[in-house]
């Protein structure tokens, strides 16, 4: 096993909905999704966001675009009109998802990453 | 083949993308503006109360001005917008006469209004003491915010927009609708769908959701921007719609971002709730069927949408008044920074306290310090900088008021290093509480006017 962020396998979105924020997660290789769909419960995302008084998060599987949908319910300290945090709207959730660690088997690593960049 | 492009993703939107758009793109059929957040509304209430003029994006007069130089060398592009806000009939005024100015005479400009539903909802409850228009999120009864119930306005979708095309509407300004219907109504106009054609009506939704928040999909906040090429001149979002309800994102040709696999399935994800029920005026999508495929560089199509009747209500967002809120930001360099900022803090509030304020609800933030998510992220060690954001909300304005007045004395009065304070005290602004609730169709009636140019 080995320990990456989970940006190396991944990339995301997030936003709010009201008092909610969701997240969006892609992998970036089929392989991937399989992976994190066995990796990034939504306990596992609970968990990550307790600090910041996240509900209890409910996950959307969307294999056909190798995404799954993450549901931050209050994390949002009274939501979008409300909040007085920097964050209030909740875009900047994706990125702090994409520090993660997150123990990948080595053998496994270069199957989930993505082969190009993105203009070249 | 149908082009439809997004050119305001929202209030503040780049100026010039409407008119860059146009002039790189002159086939386009329609161009779609959104202005409308969630409490918008709220902000355009205020302005409506010291000018009853007033109450629509302002923003969308320029716009229409940028254009006429692209309508009177030949362009076909019609422009649909949720500009109208809270006075969709002043916002068609001013653009009839913006347009009159400019000599721009020979169009028509449709209106679509009776969105504003705010009067229906107070007579409602001296005529019908069980109306109570659940909060969506915690059941509660409007009623607790009734004395201090700002807008309440139901998304209207495609219909009312499909008739000011029919009649003729070279421009179409709105109340609120739902952001995807300024993309579906173009659409069933040009192709003559059924309102129960759902599998169709699903996939123009969708091309309105992916591109409503324009650059949004075309490089804008993706994961990868740092690799966007020349993100100063971001191409805005084309939906190229077809008549079977597929779609394909592109965007117009030398200019900047990208359109790929990747930002279209961020785009796509956007604040959404459950994949199997993205839910408008026109139809509710499935998103579990859709397949997401690069097909050129740049060209992204988007097909498969699966779609059933939508609900028999309208979604309804309503605002009410909720207090006021300020916030404040200081500089702070040197040694322990992110601790003297957080004394800083204390400070403020202790000095608000010593004024006969306990403030109902506040924030210290360390910015630089993984404010924007903390407690997940670790901290940066020995950071030398950090800027202290604090924030205070009450109920009562003078104790906001007496909140702003003690940041500047920290200047002195607080650590070395405290630097950075030139913008004055700060404002104080009203806080606006959002309240969605649902109403049933038969309820409210879409009203469609056209004026000649």
């Amino acid at each position: 096993m080995t320990k990456i962020r989970l940006g190396e396998i991944a990339y995301a979105r997030s936003g709010d909905k009201g008092a909610s924020a969701n997240i969006g997660v892609m992998a970036y290789t089929p392989a991937g999704y399989d992976f994190l769909r066995q990796a990034l419960t939504a306990e596992r995302v609970e968990q990550f966001f307790k600090p910041m008084g996240v509900g209890k998060v409910t996950r959307y599987e969307l294999p056909n675009v190798h995404a799954l949908n993450f549901i931050l319910p209050d994390i949002l300290a009274g939501g979008g009109s409300r909040s007085l945090r920097v964050d209030a709207q909740g875009k900047a959730l994706g990125q702090a998802l994409l520090e993660m660690p997150i123990e990948v088997p080595e053998d496994l690593l270069p199957s989930l990453q993505l082969a190009r960049k993105m203009n070249s | 083949m149908l082009r439809v492009a997004n050119v305001q993703g929202f209030w503040g939107d780049s100026m010039d993308a409407p008119a860059r758009t146009v002039r790189r793109q002159p086939n386009l059929d329609y161009m779609t503006l959104d202005y409308l957040a969630e409490v918008s509304m709220s902000i355009l209430a205020v302005q409506r109360e010291r000018d009853p003029n007033a109450g629509y994006a302002r923003d969308f007069v320029d716009v229409v001005k940028s254009l006429i130089p692209a309508w009177q060398s030949g362009a076909k592009v019609k422009v649909i917008s949720s500009a109208g806000g809270l006075n969709p009939n002043g916002c068609a005024q001013a653009c009839i006469q913006a347009l009159q100015e400019g000599g721009c005479t020979g169009m028509k400009v449709g209106v679509v209004s009776g969105d504003d539903i705010v009067s229906l909802v107070r007579s409602d409850f001296t005529e019908n003491p069980t109306a109570d228009y659940p909060n969506l999120e915690d059941g509660a009864s409007i009623r607790t915010v009734l004395d201090r119930l700002v807008t309440a306005n139901a998304y209207f979708g495609a219909a009312p927009i499909v008739e000011a095309l029919r009649m003729g509407a070279n421009i179409v300004v709105t109340g609120r609708v739902a952001d995807p219907s300024l993309t579906v109504a173009p659409t069933v106009f040009h192709y003559g769908w059924d309102w129960t054609d759902y599998d169709c009506l699903a996939g123009a939704v969708v091309a309105g959701h992916l591109i409503e928040c324009g650059a949004q999909i075309t490089g804008g906040i993706s994961t990868e921007w740092l690799d966007v090429s020349d993100p100063a001149n971001m191409g805005y979002p084309i939906a190229e719609m077809h008549e079977d309800g597929s779609c394909v994102i592109t965007k117009p040709e030398g200019t900047g971002g990208v359109v790929n696999e990747r930002t279209v399935k961020e785009q796509l994800l956007y604040e959404i709730g459950d994949p199997a029920k993205y839910i408008t005026p026109d139809a509710t999508a499935s998103l579990f069927s859709l397949e997401v495929r690069e097909e050129a560089p740049n060209r992204v199509r988007v097909s498969g949408a699966r779609g059933i009747a939508p609900p028999h209500t309208y979604k309804v967002s309503a605002t009410y008044r909720d207090g006021f809120w300020a916030q404040g930001q200081i500089t702070v360099f040197g040694r322990d920074a992110v601790a003297k900022a957080n004394r800083c803090g204390a400070v403020i509030f202790e000095r608000v306290r010593q004024a006969g304020y306990d403030l109902q609800r506040t924030s210290v933030e360390c910015l630089g310090s993984g404010a924007c998510a903390p407690g997940i992220v670790p901290e940066p060690r020995d950071g030398l900088e950090t800027v202290l954001r604090i924030s205070a909300a009450d109920t009562r304005r003078e104790a906001v008021e007496r909140f702003t007045k003690e940041i500047a004395p920290l200047v002195t009065n607080g650590p070395q290093g405290v630097t950075g304070y030139a913008a004055g005290r700060p404002l104080v602004h009203p806080v606006f509480g959002y309240w969605p609730c649902l109403i049933d169709k038969s309820r409210v009636q879409p009203r469609v006017n056209i004026y000649d140019v």
